[in-house]
Parts: structure tokens; sequence; C-alpha cells
């Protein structure tokens, strides 16, 4: 866990202090609402269809127990009793009212919280891997860097109104979970001759021009790594379009300037600030790393009885094959709380869940959670002797779903139930499908699947990286939805292919249906993926199966 | 628009001239067309010469000039727009500017701040509400997490800056 410090909290209560001061010279009219929104956007508050949301900045996804009570807290004094965890490792809440906003925002202050830069054209938060400092495939943990990235780009004078948006995203694995290579910056922490070090991938995105994201580095050592980004931004802010808002993201300078132009730019500003004021040594980073605390590992040792044992329970068995992975340290694992059960709205959970989580992570897992991209929660560091008895707490919660990385773990923006740019809805369409296959043994037997669902264009569902991706569109004043097959979010990452014409919303469930009985049919062995299947066969046999009864 | 220098109103001696009207006998702010078509002629002038530079032109076009410029004038058409925090620390960091860096245009409270951290010491400010808040606005905060390197002191992140700045 990141420590916040005085240095922090000074800032944090600054920050609430000066925003209250802003919401007042709104509601009195000294700020019009034109020169109010980008102040608000950058606390995290948008104006949705229903109210006004905020959005809470989880930095690089890690939670304490503690802050996941304040997040309870906020969710029942403030809001409805719930809130909805995004792709970006962040939570939003959907019903909080303006005048209540700066004591919500102080009381998540006191927990070291805050809706900082999750909104507006600034640099948001920086993501990585949920399984961060945890598994056993990474070869540092990615949040020290994330955090070096949060601490420099947190209010930076030069770069909080840029063209548009920036998102970083940071992986230390071999396994890509937080998809660098659809973000503005991707970082891939690896080593070269004993040394660490970035590739540096710049220009990924979704949205309505998606682009895989461009290498421009190789390999950057890791004290370069702030003088670098600040050379990044700053090409990308002087000269970023400015005329077009679906033109303005980096993706689309490095397309029409071509990747070697836009990497000959960086790199000439490089040289000139490389050695100045952002230049990082190992003290900085040492001391940045002190303070992440390392949980107090008990001396443990893998696979025992009392989890043996507990595997003679079929269910059980199917969640420990399905929600736990390997940890670095022997005896211990990782956990994934599903956050998608059957029926319910994808990441969300209620303030009795947060709750339950909280002093779960504190009675099993060091009082640490993660919240994952994918939109559900991850406990990190869960001895394995203590895995019976958590997932009976989480079974009572509702969180022990046994559909991770499986077909009915599905990515949903919100959509046209609370937001005001969606064409469609989301939600209900991704519940109809998690009843639809809600059978466990069908489940397991399909295997991996990502089901992304973004209700407009601009793809906060990611429905482009998803292996089936489904997109609401508006045709004559009625909800449609267009299917992609093929695309990825990881380290191989590439966008999904249109399978056909749009279909009406009371045809995509059959229709997702019979896409994966003819994956069933044609799969070589149980063995092949649905993704692998896609990618041997093309799309033309699930197009023909997907249409054919129309 | 009244102007405030280094936290303080004062009053702006400067006249912005059309480029095909002569100087007047006063300080004179000129395009920076102007300047690059007139160049070191304008500097001839019995008065301080400053430029009103456009968001959309690279600064280190003005090196040549900086010497005997009094002010430079960056442009925020909207406050959205945020070139010209890019442009100010190019001319202070890159350049080594010293005279006067005015922020001219949208230029409202809620960015007083962001712009004085990246170098401009002079706010042309838009509402005249918001010149008496100037004070008020940078104190806003008393801590700052990155170096912007204008050569002034900033507090900075100690456990980054201690050994860099």
């Amino acid at each position: 866990m990141y420590v916040y410090d005085e240095f922090d909290r000074t800032f944090l209560q600054e920050r609430v202090d000066e925003f209250r001061d802003q919401v007042r010279r709104r509601l009195s009219g000294e700020l019009n609402e034109e020169e109010f929104k980008p102040l608000r956007l950058m606390n995290g508050v948008y104006l949705q269809l229903h109210a006004y949301m905020l959005r809470i900045a989880i930095p690089y996804g890690t939670l304490s127990s503690d802050q996941l009570r304040a997040l309870a807290h906020v969710a029942r004094r403030y809001d409805r009793g719930y809130g909805h965890f995004t792709t970006r490792q962040n939570i939003q809440f959907n019903w909080i009212k303006l005048e209540e906003l700066p004591d919500a925002m102080a009381d998540l202050a006191r927990a070291g919280m805050h809706g900082l830069q999750t909104s507006g054209n600034c640099i948001r938060n920086t993501t990585t891997d949920q399984w961060a400092a945890a598994t056993p495939e990474e070869i540092e943990d990615p949040r020290l860097y994330a955090e070096i990235i949060r601490q420099w780009s947190t209010l930076h004078p030069e770069f909080t109104y840029l063209p548009r948006k920036f998102k970083i995203a940071i992986t230390a694995a071999k396994h890509d979970r937080a998809a660098i290579r659809v973000h503005d910056i991707g970082l891939r922490l690896h080593r070269r001759d004993g040394e660490t070090g970035f590739e540096v991938i710049v220009g990924g995105g979704l949205g309505r021009t998606p682009f895989i994201g461009k290498t421009i580095r190789e390999f950057l050592p890791r004290h370069d790594l702030l003088s670098y980004l600040e050379a990044v931004l700053r090409t990308y802010n002087a000269n970023g379009r400015r005329d077009n808002i679906y033109k303005a993201r980096i993706k689309i300078q490095v397309h029409e300037i071509g990747t070697e132009e836009f990497t000959r730019r960086v790199e000439e500003e490089w040289a000139q600030i490389k050695d100045g004021a952002l230049a990082l040594d190992d003290a900085a980073i040492d001391a940045i790393r002190a303070h992440f605390k390392e949980p107090d590992f008990a001396t443990l040792v893998d696979d025992p009885p009392e989890l043996e044992a507990a595997k003679a329970d079929p269910a059980f068995a199917r969640w420990h094959a399905n929600a736990v992975a390997p940890h670095r340290k022997p005896g211990h694992a990782i956990v994934t709380l599903s956050l998608k059960p059957v029926g319910g709205p994808p990441g969300d959970a209620t303030a009795e869940q947060m709750d339950a989580v909280a002093d779960l992570a504190d009675q099993y897992a060091y009082g640490e959670i993660r919240v994952a991209h994918e939109q559900n929660l991850t406990l990190p560091h869960v001895a394995q002797k203590d895995l019976p008895a958590l997932w009976r707490a989480l079974d009572v919660q509702g969180l022990a779903t046994p559909n991770i990385g499986l077909i009915s773990d599905i990515i949903a923006c919100p959509g046209l139930d609370y937001c005001s740019l969606a064409n469609a809805r989301s939600i209900p369409l991704a519940q109809d499908l998690t009843k639809r296959f809600a059978d466990n043994d069908r489940i397991a037997d399909i295997g991996r699947v990502h089901l992304n669902i973004s209700g407009c264009i601009n793809a906060c569902g990611h429905h482009h990286v998803g292996h089936i991706g489904i997109l609401g569109v508006e045709k004559q004043d009625q909800e449609f939805y267009q299917i992609t097959l093929g695309g990825k979010a990881n380290h191989k990452a590439r966008l999904g292919e249109l399978l056909g014409p749009a279909v009406p919303e009371s045809d995509v469930v059959d229709v997702v249906e019979r896409i994966l009985d003819a994956y069933v049919e044609l799969r070589t062995d149980p063995k092949e993926t649905f993704i692998a299947a896609v990618q041997r066969l093309g799309i033309e046999p699930f197009k023909e199966r997907a249409y054919a009864a129309r | 628009m009244p102007l405030v220098k280094n936290g303080k109103p004062v009053a702006d001696p400067f006249v912005a001239v059309a480029d095909d009207a002569p100087l007047p006998d006063a300080p004179a702010l000129v395009s920076a067309d102007r300047l690059l078509k007139e160049g070191a002629a304008l500097f001839a002038h019995a008065y301080p010469v400053g430029v009103i530079w456009p968001n959309s032109k690279d600064v280190l076009q003005l090196e040549p000039f900086l010497a005997r410029l009094a002010v430079v004038a960056l442009v925020f058409p909207k406050f959205r727009d945020g070139r010209a925090y890019t442009q100010a620390r190019l001319l202070r960091e890159r350049l080594r500017y010293t005279g006067e860096l005015r922020a001219t245009g949208n230029v409202l409270r809620d960015q007083f701040l962001l712009m004085v951290r990246c170098g401009f010491d002079a706010l042309d400010v838009a509402k005249d509400a918001d010149a008496a808040a100037v004070e008020k606005e940078l104190h806003t905060y008393s801590v700052f997490y990155q170096p912007t390197g204008d050569g002034r002191p900033v507090p900075l992140r100690a456990r980054l800056a201690a050994r860099n700045v």
C-alpha cells in the first residue's frame, strides 16, 4: 500500500477547499456553466442524464480497507447505496447532489481519496495490473512508477488544459492486464542488459477512431521516465489538434504526422530536458518505494491440507479453479471477486458489499484490495489455507460467481441508463446475457471469452478489443447493436472485425448464443479457445450462423 | 482589462498597435507578423516594444528578439486552450527569457496559479472581479508535486526535488 504523507494530505485538503470555493461561485452565478465545467470535470464531477456523477480516483487500482469503507460511506450517505467500478480502476457514484459534493469530497479526503483528474482534458489516473506486486510473472512492482507518474501529473501546470484527455497505463508482467496498447501512452516495464526500463507505446486508443499504440522507444531507462513523458506531453500540447474534438486525441496526431516524425519531435524535445529537474535517480525511486509497505507475509507452503480438503466440495473447487491465481509467495494466492452476478449490472457493488470486502480484506488479505479494469475486485494477497472460509463469506455477499474471464464476465459502460452521450443501453443487455449464460457448467465449457459492451461510439466498454464486442447504435430512434469478433486488449492487442449488419436489441442475446454454439461445434478440441478459433477460422463461419435465423 | 503584475494591480503603459499604424509615442505591443517582418527596425523606437504572440506559432522564432523585447504577451483564446502554458515554459526555461511574460485573452482566476507556475508574471485579467482575487488564488496551494524549472523558488516535492533543483 502506498501511504500518504503530510505533503499529500496538505495538498488534498487544499484541493477540497479550492473546489468548495468553486462550487460556491458556481451556485452564486460568479462562474457560468462553461467556466465551471472543466473545473468540476477535473474534480471528477460529470453532469449526467439524471444527476451529477462523481468519479473517484483509485490510483493504479489499489485501495486500503479503510478507503473501501470510505467509498461505502459515500455510497450510503450521499448516493443510493451503491457504486460502479469502471474500466479505469475508478469508482463512480451516479446520484450525488452538487451542493453535497464538497462534503462528500471532504469525507473522501480524510481517507486520502479524491476525484482529481478523473475527467477533463488532463492526465488521468494512471492504471496498472491489478495483480501488481502479487503475480510471480512481473519484474518489478509497476505501481512504483504509477505513483511517480501520479505525483508528476497531479495538477501539472503545463498539462491541465490539453487538447483532450490523456490516459497512461503501465504493466510489468508478460501478460498485459492493463491494456497498455490502447492507451494514449502505454509503458511496459522490462529488462535489458540487467537494467530496468520501459517500452514506450504512444497513440493507442478506442473511441470512434480506434488505434493500437505504436512503439516509439523500445527501451527507456527508468531514470528518464518523467522527462520522456514530459517530452511526449509537450509535443502533444503544443501541436495536437484543437479544431475538432473528435480528432484531438494524441492517436490522431501520431497518425497524421506519422510515427517516425512524432518520435523525432519527442526525442528532440527530450534531448533538451532529459538531464533537467525531472531526472530520477535510485534515491528518488527508493523514496517512493519506501511508501509502499509490503505486507508482512507469513511463511507458508503451497497447497495446504485445508485447501485440498475443501476441494471435495465441487462448488468450491469450481470457484477455486476459476477465481484464484498463483502468487509470488508460497502458500498465498490472488483472488478475484466477481462483480458480475447473474442479472446484475456489471461492476456495481453495494455499500454492504464494500464494507464486507473491507472486513474480509482485513481478516484474510493484509487489508489490501485492488480494482481490476475488467470491473471486478481483487484481493491480491490471501493465504491459501484461508480460501475456503473466504469463499463462503464471499458467496454470502454474492461475490463468488465462478465466471472470471468467462462469457458472463462482461465489461460494460453505464450506457443510456445514465450517460448523456449514449445511443443505447448497455446494462440491461449485459443483464440479459448473464441470465442466458447462467449455467456454470456451460460457461466453463465455453471457456475464456471477453464480451465488451459500449452504449456508443465513445467505446467506454472497450468493445473494439472484446473477443466479442457489442456497440450500441441508434437507427430510426431504435436501439441497435453492432457486433465485432476477434478483438484483444492484451500484449497482442488487435481490433475486432465487424460481423455484419447491426441487430435489434431483442436479437442480440440470441446472436451471441449462436456465435458461441458455432464455436463449440467448430473448435478443434476444448483447449482451443474462442479467440483462437476466431483467429484460425476468420469471421465467416460465425457470420453465417449468427444471421442464419433471421 | 486590469493588468496584474507579480500579484499586484498595475497600470498598463502598453498600447496594442495595428499592423499598418505607425508606432505611437508610448510603449507598444505589435503583432507577431509585424515583429517578424520589421524585425530589428522596431527597436529603434524611443519606447519599449513588446509582442503579442499567438499560441499557434513556435516561440523559438522569438529567440533573436528576446533580449530587446519588453513584453511577450501569450494568448489564451479560450481558457481551455492550453498551448500558451507550453510556450511560456519554453520561453522561460529553454530561451531564458527574463522580461515580462504576459497572459492575455480569456484569463480567468481559476487558471492564475497554473499560469504563474509556468512562468507568467503578468496577467491581463479578463474579468474585473477576478483582479482582486489574484493574491488569494496564488495561495490556493502551499505544496506542489512537480518542478517546472521556471527559475523561481518553487516549493517542490522534497523527495524528488532536493537532489535535482
